[in-house]
C-alpha cells in the first residue's frame, strides 16, 4: 500500500514536472535570456569603466553546457527529477497523515497534503526570498543566501507540521472550522516573526560592505567615476515576469501532483470501488 | 505492502502501518531530499564533488526557475 502510494505520488509529480517543464520551456526563457544579456552588456561596461580606470579586465568564465542546452534540455530534466522528488515526499507526508488528520475523505487529503507541500517547500520560503533570474545574486554570498532560503524553507515546513498538529488538539475545544482558523492564525504569526528575524539578502555583511546597504540583490545602475549612469538598473518588467512565471511553474506543478494523485490514492484506500466517504462527516485539515 | 485497505467504513479512519514500512518511508524521503540537493543547491554554495560545475550548469535555468538561490 505505501509502496504504490509512493509510486503514483512520483508518477505524478513526474507529470507534473512535464507540464512545468512545458511552461517554463514557452515562457520563462525569454526573461531569462533577458537577464542573461542584461548580465552580458553589463558585464561589458563595467570592462570598459575598469579598463578607463587601469584595472585589468578579469578572466571570462567558459561556458561548460551552451544556453541551447541549458534552455531546451537543463532547465526540462532540472524540473522533471524536481517534480518527481517532490511527488514522492509529498506521498510520504501523504501516508503519514493518513488517520491522523482527522476525519478527511482520502481525495481531500490529498489535495491538503499538496497544497501544504506548495506552501511549504515554495510559496512561502518565496515571500522572503522570492525567485530570481540569472544576473542577480552575488557570487560571494551564495553560501550566506543558501543556507537563509533552506533555512526558510526548513522552518516553513515545520511550522506547517506543527500548525496541523495544533489544529488537531484545538479541535475537541473550538470545533473543526475555529481550530483550522486558529491553526493557520498561529501558523502566519510564526512564520512572520521568523521572516522579520531573518535578514534580508541585501543586508549581508558582505553585500553592505561592497555595495552599501539595500534590501537586495537586484543590480542597480552602473556608474562611472563622476556618477553618471553608464548602465541600467535591472529592468524591472523582467525581474517582474520571472517571478511570476516561476510560481506559474510551481503551481503548474503542485496543482497537476495534487490532482493526479488524490484520486489515484482514494482508488487504492478505499479498496477500488472510488466509494464516496460518509456523506455526515466534516472536512478539514 | 498492507492488506488494511478495505476495512474504511469513514473517510480515512485506517492508519497504515508507518513502523512496518518505515524502510520505504525513510528510503523515499532521503532520496528525494538528495534529488532536492542535488537540483538545487549542490555546486553552489556547497559542493559534493569539488569543484567540478557541471550539476549545477546543466541545471542552471531550473535552479534560477524553481527558487532557488543561484551564483
Amino acid at each position: 500500500m505505501v509502496g504504490k502510494l509512493i509510486l503514483r505520488g512520483t508518477l505524478a509529480g513526474v507529470v507534473g514536472g512535464i507540464l512545468a517543464f512545458v511552461f517554463a520551456r514557452v515562457l520563462a526563457e525569454s526573461p531569462i535570456q533577458a537577464a542573461i544579456d542584461y548580465e552580458s552588456g553589463r558585464d561589458a561596461a563595467q570592462e570598459a569603466l575598469d579598463q578607463a580606470a587601469g584595472i585589468a579586465a578579469s578572466a571570462h568564465e567558459h561556458e561548460i553546457f551552451s544556453r541551447t542546452i541549458q534552455a531546451n534540455i537543463g532547465i526540462g530534466v532540472g524540473i522533471v527529477a524536481f517534480g518527481a522528488a517532490m511527488g514522492a515526499l509529498m506521498a510520504v507526508a501523504y501516508v503519514y497523515c493518513i488517520g491522523r488528520t482527522g476525519a478527511v475523505r482520502p481525495r481531500t487529503l490529498a489535495l491538503l497534503v499538496a497544497g501544504g507541500a506548495f506552501l511549504g517547500l515554495y510559496l512561502v520560503p518565496f515571500l522572503k526570498y522570492p525567485a530570481n533570474p540569472p544576473a542577480i545574486g552575488h557570487e560571494d554570498t551564495i553560501a550566506d543566501r543558501s543556507t537563509l532560503y533552506l533555512v526558510m524553507v526548513a522552518v516553513s515546513v515545520a511550522f506547517l507540521v506543527a500548525a496541523a498538529w495544533l489544529g488537531q488538539r484545538l479541535k475537541p475545544r473550538f470545533g473543526n472550522w475555529n481550530a483550522t482558523l486558529l491553526a493557520a492564525a498561529a501558523f502566519i504569526v510564526a512564520i512572520g516573526i521568523v521572516m522579520l528575524l531573518l535578514p534580508s539578502f541585501g543586508h549581508l555583511p558582505a553585500n553592505v560592505e561592497e555595495y552599501g546597504r539595500h534590501a537586495t540583490e537586484t543590480p542597480l545602475p552602473l556608474t562611472d567615476s563622476q556618477g553618471k549612469i553608464v548602465f541600467p538598473g535591472f529592468p524591472a518588467d523582467t525581474l517582474f515576469s520571472f517571478r511570476l512565471y516561476s510560481i506559474g511553474a510551481q503551481l503548474v506543478l503542485w496543482t497537476t501532483i495534487a490532482l493526479i494523485f488524490a484520486p489515484a490514492a482514494e482508488k487504492l484506500l478505499t479498496g477500488g470501488n472510488g466509494r464516496p466517504a460518509d456523506a455526515a462527516t466534516p472536512v478539514g485539515a | 505492502m498492507s492488506s488494511t485497505s478495505t476495512t474504511a467504513p469513514v473517510a480515512t479512519p485506517l492508519v497504515l502501518p508507518v513502523s512496518r514500512t518505515s524502510f520505504l518511508m525513510v528510503g523515499t524521503t532521503l532520496l528525494a531530499l538528495a534529488a532536492y540537493y542535488f537540483i538545487g543547491v549542490d555546486q553552489g554554495a556547497w559542493s559534493v564533488f569539488g569543484n567540478d560545475t557541471h550539476i549545477h550548469e546543466f541545471v542552471h535555468d531550473a535552479r534560477h526557475f524553481l527558487g532557488f538561490p543561484c551564483h
